[in-house]
């Protein structure tokens, strides 16, 4: 009966950290890749459901926008012969495509660091060395250079404040889309934090894909080459053609 | 306005490219070569990857001499026999480079091959023209008939003998096979027709009749970068139809304008200037071989 009522008890006192819980939604779960395609913007916007009143500590939001993660290999130029020549290179075993990261405040002040590793929320734990790096004596060398080579591509962002909350309970933020995005799904999380502590979160899709002509044309390249190839070879005779046609009959 | 790339997988601006297209054509137009050697340095530095700037590129100059060879074939100034020779060297020269070209891929060492194909090719036609076409202003100034040129004793002593009728020439067909196969593995690793090398050679190594090199050359350049694109397309997969023909669009137009515009400049002077420009390209890219990058890391995708 004692035990009972002490585990009644601890309930209660741990119910008010549990009670908060997240829930949020996209303006758009799919991107068509188009030959216009110039970049697009997502809108994530959501709430902090409360079955009791808002707990202590303070509050953030942590967004994340992560694109595919594939393999690559990164190469660094050495001094050869005079020249400057790229060395064998280090594989990075995954480094997703696209990476983006908005928050309340600054990520270290928003996040600590025990749950931004458990859940691999920052771009430093989404870029992974996994496979024979012994080999290479400066293996981190190269995947930072990952990183850097993104940041400024503009692949991977990170905007502190760039999530606003109202009411302690309304958030919302924008993520842009870069014109240089490759297919595949794309992963939106949405954590909230108090007192840096993951309190909960959720995930959502958003499916990128290349469409109509863009489809086609890839699709074509990849699984019908000869084919693939023999059309652009088509179309480059007409249009040589035509041109030499054009030119003749209307500026002889 | 840009348009995204389904193979580069990159979004460009349309009025880049047709810019591109259109400034490649009007020198083509101008100076009677297909202008590859410029085209891809400056698609890699529009931002596409090197490997699909090269498959390309190739695709772009086949239909850009297809065009030429047709206006060629009416005036009849192709030599087809002389063409075909040429051709079956290009077309096992291109097959050694596609190799040679997913060989290096595999290496890392493309950007260099590329890099140092284009130096040494470029710094050799550029420095041979130039000192070629000054000696002919000086000598057109001073009013001196140039002499024959000496025909090769050596090249009389090869086998397999042949007539090329429309050329003026009886010779052996292994200096046009030799030349074509060196065209050929160029045309593959740099994404260049080749006319810049095979028009001297074909002038001043085989002594063919100026009359018909252009469009000869044009014929074989447009078998052998057609194979080319081919192989890129099976082997590498990495020929963007869509850049091929945003790029055309504005090339045939710039062609045309060329055309029209040649006759108003001296022909030595026009060399002169085709000259520096490919000494321009070539200095640019051995500066960059040599001082040390701002950036050593680079990127690629692992191949399978």
């Amino acid at each position: 009966m004692i035990r009972l009522a002490a585990f009644l008890l601890a309930l209660v006192a741990a119910w008010p950290a549990a009670a908060e819980e997240v829930v949020a939604a996209l303006n758009q779960t799919r991107v068509a890749i188009t030959t216009s395609f110039d970049g697009s913007e997502i809108f994530i916007y959501g709430a902090i459901k409360r079955d009791a009143p808002e707990a202590e500590g303070e509050l953030n939001v942590v967004i994340t926008l992560i694109g595919p993660s594939a393999p690559v290999v990164v190469r660094k130029k050495i001094r050869q012969f005079g020249i400057w020549v790229n060395d064998p290179g280090v594989q990075v075993d995954a480094a997703p495509s696209f990476y983006a990261v908005a928050s309340t405040r600054p990520l270290r002040e928003a996040l600590s660091y025990t749950d931004d590793l458990r859940h691999r929320i920052s771009i430093d734990h989404a870029v992974r060395l996994i496979g024979d790096t012994q080999a290479e004596r400066y293996p981190e060398d190269y995947r930072a250079a990952v990183m850097r080579l993104r940041r400024q591509g503009g692949l991977y962002t990170e905007q502190s404040g760039a999530v606003s909350v109202a009411e302690a309970t309304l958030f919302s933020t924008s993520i842009r889309l870069p014109a240089q995005l490759i297919e595949g799904d794309y992963r939106a999380r949405i954590f909230i934090t108090r007192d840096k502590a993951v309190v909960d979160h959720v995930e959502k899709t958003i499916a990128v894909r290349k469409i109509g002509l863009e489809r086609w044309i890839y699709v074509m390249a990849k699984d019908h080459a000869l084919i693939y190839g023999l059309l652009s070879l088509a179309i480059a005779l007409a249009a040589g053609w035509l041109a030499s046609t054009f030119f003749r009959i209307f500026f002889p | 306005m840009n348009i995204y790339l389904p193979i580069a997988e990159v979004s460009v601006s349309v009025t880049l490219l047709l810019g591109v297209g259109g400034g490649v054509g009007l020198l083509s137009g101008l100076f009677g070569v297909g202008g590859g050697f410029l085209m891809t340095p400056l698609l890699i530095l529009c931002g596409i990857p090197p490997a699909v700037a090269v498959a390309t590129g190739a695709n772009q100059i086949c239909a850009a001499s297809f065009s030429g060879m047709l206006a060629h074939w009416r005036r009849r100034t192709v030599d087809f026999k002389m063409g075909l020779v040429l051709l079956v060297g290009g077309l096992v020269g291109s097959a050694i480079g596609v190799q040679l070209f997913a060989l290096l891929r595999t290496l890392g060492q493309v950007d260099l091959l590329i890099s140092l194909c284009y130096v040494v090719f470029l710094g050799i036609v550029g420095a041979l023209m130039l000192v070629e076409s000054v000696q002919a202003l000086m000598r057109s100034r001073r009013g001196v008939v140039r002499r024959n040129r000496k025909r090769h004793g050596w090249m009389h002593g090869l086998p397999f003998k042949m007539r090329f009728r429309a050329s003026n020439l009886y010779i052996s067909a292994i200096p046009p096979f030799l030349v074509g196969l060196l065209v050929g593995v160029l045309a593959a690793i740099m994404g260049v027709g080749g006319g810049f090398i095979m028009v001297p050679a074909m002038i001043y190594l085989l002594g063919m009749a100026t009359t018909v090199v252009v469009g000869t050359s044009l014929f074989q350049i447009m078998f052998v970068t057609a194979a080319t694109t081919l192989m890129h397309a099976i082997a590498n997969q990495t020929v963007d139809a869509l850049l091929a023909l945003v790029l055309l669009v504005g090339g045939v137009v710039g062609t045309q304008i060329g055309v029209r515009l040649a006759p108003r400049l001296k022909a030595e002077q026009l060399r002169i200037l085709l000259a520096l420009l490919v000494l321009v390209v070539c200095t640019k890219l051995g500066v960059d071989l040599i001082i040390t990058p701002d950036e050593p890391f680079s990127l690629a995708e692992p191949l399978h």
